[in-house]
């Protein structure tokens, strides 16, 4: 029997397969960033914000964007469990996390529709 | 008989000599806990590379200043540490996949591919490195 803690993790498959995931997203989309962004044109103002400014971009930066606030999410979650023991002190640090976590996404999606 | 297995002293506490000089990391080891480093890094400097982002996307003068900030060695050099962090947690990030499915996973492979892991994220590093400066 698994002893459920409050501020412990789901005691299943899912954030082990999310955070595999998750990686897999991310690091095709830092190859395809790089491989464009290394494509030799020198880049500007105008190429900067054409680029970002595309449908297929945005769409694929909020993917990325995603992916990395659930990465972070379980990541950071599994380091504080490791090393930090007590309840009030774990379950504040994890509410801050997310808090932070939230307001990236929300300031990426700012960032990319403007 | 008793006597010929020495008990060790329990608990043994770990002190921070200890955990600096005592407790050698395997590679793997070492390997493992760059990864949470450089997650950990990564995770706190996100709010400057959106900042950065930001701006460089707001107007042309705005890309401007980025392109001059990014030109001070400070921030040329804390962008090099952050650079080196994503190739080590995406390098070492590949080589836990390829563990999940069970490949690499008798020792002498898992430490080529800890070494393999190391050196191709200081080369990336070095190669981004060289495309900043």
């Amino acid at each position: 029997m698994v002893k459920r803690v409050v501020v412990g993790a789901h005691y299943g498959l899912r954030d082990w397969l999310a955070q595999r995931i998750t990686a897999v997203v991310m690091a095709a989309y830092s190859v395809i960033i790089v491989a464009v962004l290394m494509g030799g044109r020198r880049i500007g103002f105008g190429v900067w914000r054409d680029f970002f400014a595309q449908g297929w971009m945005r769409v694929a930066t909020l993917l990325f964007a995603v992916s990395v606030a659930w990465h972070m999410w379980v990541g950071v979650r599994d380091i504080l469990m490791d090393y930090v023991k007590p309840t009030g002190v774990r379950l504040s640090a994890e509410v801050l996390v997310l808090l932070v976590i939230a307001g990236y996404l929300g300031w990426t999606v700012q960032i990319l529709w403007r | 008989m008793a006597q010929a297995t020495a008990r060790k002293p329990r608990p043994k506490y770990l002190s921070l000599p200890a955990i600096l000089f005592e407790i050698r990391l395997p590679l793997a080891g070492w390997v493992s806990i760059l990864h949470r480093v450089s997650g950990t890094l990564l995770f706190l400097a996100t709010v400057w590379l959106l900042f950065m982002l930001d701006r460089s996307l707001a107007s042309e003068s705005d890309f401007a200043f980025v392109q001059h900030y990014l030109s001070l060695l400070p921030v040329k050099l804390a962008l090099l540490v952050l650079v080196w962090a994503y190739c080590h947690h995406f390098c070492a990030g590949i080589r836990f996949l390829f563990l999940d499915l069970h490949k690499g996973i008798d020792r002498a492979s898992s430490r080529l591919t800890g070494i393999a892991v190391l050196a191709a994220s200081l080369a990336l590093t070095a190669f981004f490195g060289a495309r900043l400066w």
